[in-house]
């Protein structure tokens, strides 16, 4: 399970990144990259002004 | 010599305005100075309502220049949740919007004047302490190059993380940071241009507010900020907020969108440490931003440039320790920092507030009160006896009010 980003709505603005407990989001660019610490926590999906960013439900 | 076979200085990663502003304090000592970022445009995306007082074109030395000093500010009109003003205007100008892309093209031309070297698109991955330097790993383009560095002052913004690979927890606590969005759009109208106009309520901006940043006529930044954990309470993000918000002014909703921004405003989580060995931070990737407007541009050159001294001082003692750097915190904190905590706790008192707190605010202030209180001419306990004197009326206030006085 990890958050999950969609980049058609993503303005790439950095906030999640600043937020996430565990340094698990990179941005490049123009572009969201989760890695595989993501602890599924919701903090990222919270401060995302556009929510680009959803938890993997599976 | 190829720019990654340079040993420098000082490596500064971020070139907004706390990068830049190191960067050109650091080129004007003479220090052999690196300024990293990985956009391909300096300023841009902003993620900005670009507002600066005067006070900080003072402090940091700088005159404005009318090609990106765009519009002149003479005050600020505060609505209560019931649609009363607050207006707080003078007749002499207060300070600007600008054009942040080019003000900072602008620092940006100053600090390579003075001998910094800039490379855009220049994304820093790794960072490593080695024989008491650093080495950067940057990713350019698909290759990986090297860069070392006595000292490195990572500016990089809110979404820091060179500071964190260095071993610095720059975090963002939820609770201390706010989901901004913003607009920038053309063919409005029904705002004083001259005015920056600031709506607060719950329903409007919970645990915020929306702005409206004149730029040019019929032009300006029209946002909002609001707390992070208000979308999971209401299923509203900011950017739902600001479009309803929108929709429900005449003057607005038939405006054309140029430009769209967000970005995350960390208002609160000051950092206790703010060094490490080889590392100073500053700017937002420090916390440096008021608790209260959110504003950062300001605090982040000032920090930038106060990390330069700091760094300029480590340089010359040939001690790049985190003992040596941390009077660079204490400083801040003598300086700056003390006077933000304290801004702190108004906005926490202002989160208390209810719709009807405001709105009573907003009826029972006069515009004299304001501008004393906005001007910071009022004392401490000339505030206290106004909002005494003003909030008997509402015990409930009086006694948030009390707490924070
Ligand atoms: C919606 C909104 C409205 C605002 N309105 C105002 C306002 O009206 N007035 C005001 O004073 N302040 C305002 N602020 C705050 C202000 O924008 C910031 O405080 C200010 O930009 C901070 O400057 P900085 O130099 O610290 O960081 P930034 O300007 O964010 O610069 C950081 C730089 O670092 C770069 N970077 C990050 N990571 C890396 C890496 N790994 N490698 C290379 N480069 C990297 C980024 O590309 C970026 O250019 C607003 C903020 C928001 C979100
Ligand atoms: S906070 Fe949202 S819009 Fe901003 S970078 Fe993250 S996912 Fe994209
Ligand atoms: S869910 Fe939590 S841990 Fe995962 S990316 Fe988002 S903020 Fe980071």
């Amino acid at each position: 399970m990890s958050a999950k980003n969609n980049s058609n709505k993503c303005l790439y603005c950095g906030a999640c990144v600043g937020v996430c407990p565990v340094s698990a989001i990179t941005l490049k660019d123009t572009r969201i990259f989760i890695n595989e610490k993501c602890i599924n926590c919701g903090a990222c999906v919270n401060i995302c002004p556009v929510s680009a960013m959803k938890l993997d439900k599976k | 010599m190829d720019a990654n076979e340079i040993l420098y200085d000082v490596i500064v990663v971020g070139a907004g305005p706390s990068g830049l502003a190191a960067g050109i304090e650091l080129a004007k000592k003479n220090a052999n100075v690196l300024i990293l970022d990985r956009k391909q445009e300096i300023g841009c995306p902003k993620r900005c309502a670009e507002g600066l007082s005067n006070r900080w074109f003072d402090i940091m030395e700088i005159k404005p220049k009318p090609e990106w000093a765009v519009h002149a500010i003479k005050g600020a009109v505060l609505y209560g949740p019931n649609g009363k003003d607050v207006p707080m205007k003078k007749k002499e100008t207060l300070g600007y919007v600008l054009e942040r892309k080019i003000f900072e093209k602008d620092l940006a031309i100053e600090a390579v004047k003075h001998g910094a070297k800039i490379l855009l698109k220049h994304q820093v991955v790794d960072a490593k302490r080695e024989n008491g330097l650093v080495k950067l790993k940057v990713e350019v383009n698909n290759e990986v190059k090297e860069f070392k560095g006595k000292l490195i002052i990572a500016c990089d913004g809110i979404d820091s993380l060179v500071a964190r690979m260095l071993g610095l927890n720059t975090k963002n606590n939820l609770n201390d940071t706010d989901s901004g969005y913003q607009y920038e759009m053309t063919g409005i109208s029904g705002y004083d241009e001259e005015c920056l106009h600031l709506y607060f309520g719950t329903e409007v901006a919970p645990r915020g507010y929306i702005w409206i940043f004149p730029k040019r006529d019929g032009t300006a930044n029209v946002g909002i900020g609001i707390g992070a954990y208000v979308s999971s309470q209401t299923n509203l993000n900011a950017k739902n907020y600001l479009d309803r918000w929108i929709q429900s002014q005449p003057g607005l909703k038939n405006g054309s969108i140029i430009e769209v921004n967000a970005g995350g405003i960390p208002v609160g989580g000051f950092l206790d440490k703010m060094t490490a060995d080889n590392l100073l931070v500053a700017g937002d990737a420090g916390h440096m931003v008021d608790p209260i407007h959110g504003g950062g541009i300001g605090v982040a050159m000032e920090g930038g440039r106060l990390a330069a001294r700091h760094a300029l001082r480590a340089l010359k003692e040939n001690d790049y320790t985190d003992k040596t750097l941390s009077k660079y915190t204490k400083e801040w904190f003598d300086t700056r920092g003390n006077e933000l905590k304290r801004r702190l706790k108004s906005r926490h008192l202002l989160e208390q507030l209810t719709d009807d707190d405001f709105n009573y605010l907003a009826d029972s202030i006069t515009m004299e009160d304001a501008l004393a209180i906005g001007n910071g001419t009022l004392s401490k306990t000339d505030k206290a006896i106004l909002f005494t004197k003003k909030l008997v009326k509402r015990p409930g206030l009086v006694a948030i009010m009390m707490k924070y006085f």
